[in-house]
């Protein structure tokens, strides 16, 4: 909680499938949009949610609860399946068709509203390191920060979120 | 009549409340917004919008199809 009552909330992103990158986008310009100061700390796979060139892909393989519309009812994928070439993209795309038939946000759109309500990015800079992303590759205004950064950010936010 | 309106039909959560809430950043307080949403979702969305930042929800109507929300701003 900041000095003049504003409530704070963290979030830790480590997924970045299409899918997962959902909760926490929502989340965070969400609480932004109610007034809190919102801080997203992206570590392992969800550093991708940070490149310009957005390409979030989805799986069905190992997912039994991932059940899409279709045919009028809810159907699943048996895993075996995910071993046929281009099923993934597939999913990917059924997925996009999905949410723009609906109405739902794209992730960069999501991601530019995050931005522009001044959530603060940090970037885990030993994730960063291991899998070898530089700065350049990401959007602008975002830091770099390690654990303790997240942990200080922590303790002074009402809500943390591991997603 | 509001001083401005909104469309935010066919657009589903969180983009209502994120578009209302940057229109109701360039209005000057006391205005009031017009949300006209298909979201079943934001009558409750709404309701806690304005509960968290303190805007006014003056008025909100439905038909079950369409949602319409006036919010006034406070300063």
């Amino acid at each position: 909680m900041s000095a003049d009552g504003t409530k704070s909330m963290s979030i830790i992103v480590t997924k970045g499938t299409l899918d997962w990158a959902y909760p926490p986008f929502i989340l965070s310009t969400t609480a932004a949009a109610l007034g809190l100061n919102v801080t997203m700390f992206f570590t392992f796979y969800g550093l991708p949610l940070l490149l310009k060139q957005l390409d979030l892909q989805m799986s069905p393989l190992g997912n039994p609860a991932m059940k899409m519309p279709m045919a009028g009812m809810h159907m699943g994928m048996p895993n075996i399946m995910s071993m046929i070439p281009f099923v993934d993209a597939g999913a990917t795309k059924m997925m996009e068709n999905m949410m723009k038939k609906k109405g739902v946000a794209s992730i960069a759109e999501l991601r530019e509203l995050a931005v522009e309500s001044d959530v603060r990015m940090i970037a885990c800079q030993m994730t960063m390191d291991l899998f070898e992303y530089s700065l350049d590759d990401m959007i602008g205004g975002i830091e770099l920060g390690g654990a303790a950064t997240y942990i200080e950010v922590a303790t002074q936010s009402e809500i943390n979120l591991f997603i | 009549m509001a001083d401005q309106v909104l469309d935010a039909k066919g657009l589903n959560c969180p983009l209502p409340i994120l578009r209302a809430k940057k229109t109701l950043a360039g209005m000057p307080a006391g205005n009031t917004l017009e949300i006209v949403a298909t979201d079943p979702g934001s009558i409750k969305d709404f309701e806690a919008f304005c509960r968290t930042t303190g805007h006014e929800l003056v008025e909100q109507e439905n038909d079950g199809k369409i949602f319409r929300f006036v919010i006034k701003k406070t300063g």
